[in-house]
């Protein structure tokens, strides 16, 4: 009917308007828009009145509250009379924790596992090859249990503990002790020369390039760099006077049962949940972690390496200068997507009751049923931790990527 | 004569070389592989040490010290007095029914077991390339299995009449709520992520932008809220007397959540066709529905078959995490077993959780061999 219609008013000839693309498109997207404007007033307007009944106050006002409750590890300062802002300060530190030494350890133990899946011997390989299956085919939640209730467990209790490293380290049911470095007055020219030291290394590592492209006679940055990073702060601290000492975790093995163990306040203690969190976290990413690097080494062609050879490098420089700069191309997007995938797992904190963002989160929750805000603030965090690292690793990529004329 | 000097007449044996170093048998092959170098040998030496020292104790506790009969905890505590503290399967075998089917009711466990049975009768041949009629197959599955299952786990009342009686999903648990959230995530995050890597590829701006929007909101945010979001939240979304049974709830979270990934494991199967394939598409004739049904995803969802079978590996693992909103999934259940005195020993928690590994490994080690096997069996000239 509408052809004839618009035949006989002389419009332009064309296809009838439901065959019309533009036409069918500008109907959908205005189909969408109507449907989900619809469910965001039915749910809004629900919420609503379900909050009224419940006499739910919303808003953020809430977080001035004060908590009332304790946390167990607490990078800031907190305490039970902070508000309930505060603790969710200290368990978004917390993540941010065990987010980074989780990633630290994870690309550490991912890349060894990953070269060792790739190694000609045998006995290597295979040993990497079960790593690798066997942790990625258990739940994580699993293996945070297993290392928190079945590893942790086991070991000795509060009034003994196992001693390794030259007894500088001690772990018991309480967690891992250590020496904690104490700064004295006058420290402070320690940081200052670590600071000074790195960005020397920088200087030297830009004057090196630039020598090479001149002239092509190579400079030993890497030791200059490690040397000056180790050295100076070294010199500096001699010459302030020696002005920092470690605090040692002091163990009482005499007297009474009850007063044995370690003395409060001595050395640093990380508390075993974090130990389970961060081992079960940096384990479980690392499998995943070392099949990106395998695929990415073996995505470098073969050729590659023969011609590095040909010109007469050796093992070395040929993976150090050839394989790995190519390799790291294919590796970074996917090693980008497991440290998120790392970030967004230590929410599981919660099932062992780290005080992480999700863990404190859901105590603030639980006493104050502003499920709608708290829940906010989770996803607002995470996503914002999402967009910066993958922001982050897309200039990075960006960098590393091929310049194809 | 005098060139008989140029001759040289070997009078006695040339001096015998050693024979070559075999490269064929099994010593050929532990020469080759094992001690090619110094280097070499002591990392053999060294994993061999590694592994003795992993395997060893394992074996020692799953098998060599385990206790495999008993009633109750006395047995594996006479065991651990005796010095073998080894696992304790009797603890297993003993809480194996609540393991598989949670709280069920006991009289009622005949409807898991045929719903289990035919899981098991339409999935293998839909799992066996060779197996005939897959196209009934795969409508018997997606469609009127899950028709089935649903009223034989939940019950049926006809109008008064109980032909089947109801069973609160709060009774179930164990393997029955993995599996159940397992599978209802699989088989509708598919569907759903298909439309929206559809929709993220898609000319029409607000279509595309509403896609990429709930793609990237989903992939930002940890499971572990999304399972909050999705029993906390939920109810408040809900008109005042409206209530959602709690598994469903999670069932919700957790399409929604697989779906985002899905969406993208899609999406890069759909941009590795080549512009030609639609070109061809649209020069038959076809229109939108058909090209892509007919040709574009056939072609996109065969490439990224092991992209698609991570993401059910994940889920699976992820159904673990719905313990923490207060579900008894396989872990679950085994985690509350650990509160009854009458199982209670030092080692049942490490049985506990290895029972968990091996079963949860099983099923995933399973998936992924298969995705392996159909890769080889589908490629059609992509793999290079």
């Amino acid at each position: 009917m509408s052809i004839q219609e618009q035949d006989s008013a002389g419009a332009p000839a064309r296809a009838s308007l439901l065959n019309d693309p533009k036409a069918r498109g500008l109907f959908y997207q205005a189909t969408l828009i109507i449907a989900l404007v619809a469910f965001g007033w039915f749910i809004v307007s629900n919420t609503v009145e379900n909050l009224e009944r419940q006499n739910i106050a919303s808003g953020f006002g809430f977080l001035q509250n004060t908590a009332g409750f304790g946390i167990i590890q607490a990078l800031v300062d907190y305490t039970e009379t902070s508000s309930y802002g505060q603790a969710i300060i200290v368990g978004f530190f917390n993540t941010l924790l065990v987010a980074v030494i989780g990633i630290f350890l994870a690309t550490i133990i991912g890349f060894v596992v990953g070269i060792a899946r790739l190694s000609n011997n045998w006995v290597i390989s295979r040993l990497a090859y079960c790593y690798v299956e066997l942790i990625r085919n258990v739940p994580l939640l699993l293996q945070i249990f297993f290392w928190y209730f079945a590893v942790l467990r086991a070991v000795p209790g509060k009034r003994d503990k196992w001693s390794f490293l030259f007894d500088t380290f001690h772990l018991n049911i309480a967690g891992l002790r250590g020496p904690q470095p104490v700064f004295e007055e006058g420290s402070g020219i320690i940081g200052w020369a670590l600071v000074l030291a790195i960005v020397l290394a920088f200087a030297v590592a830009r004057w090196s390039r630039k020598r090479q492209e001149a002239t092509g006679q190579q400079f030993p940055v890497f030791l200059t760099g490690i040397g000056m990073i180790i050295g100076l702060p070294l010199i500096a601290y001699l010459f302030a006077g020696m002005p920092m000492h470690f605090n040692y975790p002091e163990f009482v093995e005499t007297g009474p049962m009850l007063r044995r163990g370690f003395t409060l306040g001595s050395g640093f203690n990380l508390i075993p949940e974090f130990l389970a969190l961060t081992l079960a976290l940096s384990i479980y990413t690392a499998a995943f972690i070392a099949e990106i690097v395998r695929a990415g080494i073996q995505a470098v062609s073969h050729g590659q390496s023969e011609a590095a050879h040909a010109l007469g490098l050796r093992n070395g420089p040929t993976l150090r200068l050839v394989i790995i700069p190519q390799a790291m191309r294919v590796i970074i997007p996917p090693l980008t997507s497991q440290y998120l995938n790392l970030t967004k797992n230590s929410s599981l904190a919660v099932a062992i009751a780290f005080p992480d963002l999700v863990s404190v989160g859901g105590t603030v929750l639980n006493q104050t049923g502003q499920a709608i805000e708290i829940i906010g603030i989770w996803m607002f965090v995470y996503l914002t931790l999402s967009l910066l690292t993958s922001a982050f690793m897309n200039w990075y990529n960006q960098r590393m990527a091929l310049v194809e004329r | 004569m005098a060139n008989a000097d140029i001759f040289q007449i070997r009078t006695e044996e040339a001096p015998k070389l050693a024979a070559p170093i075999s490269t064929s048998g099994v010593v050929g092959w532990m020469r080759q592989n094992l001690f090619s170098s110094i280097g070499n040998t002591v990392l053999t030496v060294i994993g061999l040490l590694i592994a003795y020292s992993l395997i060893m104790p394992f074996v020692q506790f799953a098998i060599i010290d385990a206790v495999w009969t008993g009633s109750d905890r006395t047995a594996c505590l006479a065991a651990e007095g005796a010095g073998h503290a080894g696992a304790c399967w009797a603890y297993v075998i003993d809480y194996l029914p609540q393991f598989i089917y949670g709280r069920y009711p006991t009289e009622e466990i005949y409807r898991v077991n045929i719903v289990y049975a035919l899981f098991v009768l339409l999935l293998v041949p839909l799992l066996m390339p060779s197996a005939p009629y897959k196209g009934i197959n795969a409508l018997l599955f997606l469609v009127v299995f899950p028709i089935i299952s649903y009223f034989l786990l939940t019950g049926l009342e006809f109008g008064g009449t109980v032909v089947l009686p109801i069973v609160e999903t709060a009774r179930w648990g164990g393997l029955l709520v993995t599996l159940v959230i397992a599978v209802t995530g699989i088989v509708a995050s598919l569907p759903l992520g298909i439309a929206l890597a559809l929709g993220r590829r898609s000319n029409m701006p607000i279509i595309k932008m509403v896609s990429v929007i709930f793609i990237e909101f989903w992939r930002g945010v940890p499971l572990i809220t999304v399972l909050f979001m999705s029993s906390v939240m939920l109810p408040l979304f809900l008109p005042e007397g409206v209530t959602f049974d709690k598994l469903l709830r999670v069932l919700i979270g957790v399409t929604l959540f697989s779906a985002a990934y899905m969406a993208e494991v899609v999406r890069g199967g759909l941009q590795a066709i080549p512009k030609g394939q639609y070109e061809g598409a649209m020069a038959l004739g076809l229109r939108f529905w058909p090209m892509m049904g007919l040709i574009i995803l056939p072609q996109a969802l065969k490439l990224v078959i092991p992209g698609i079978v991570n993401t059910f590996i994940g889920l699976f693992k992820d159904t673990t995490l719905v313990l923490i909103v207060g579900m008894f999934d396989l872990l679950g259940q085994i985690q509350s077993s650990f509160s009854d005195p009458n199982w209670s020993t030092p080692t049942q928690g490490h049985t506990g959780y290895l029972f968990a590994a091996i079963v949860f490994f099983v099923f995933c080690f399973g998936m992924s061999r298969y995705s392996i096997f159909m890769e080889n069996k589908l490629h059609t000239g992509h793999k290079r």
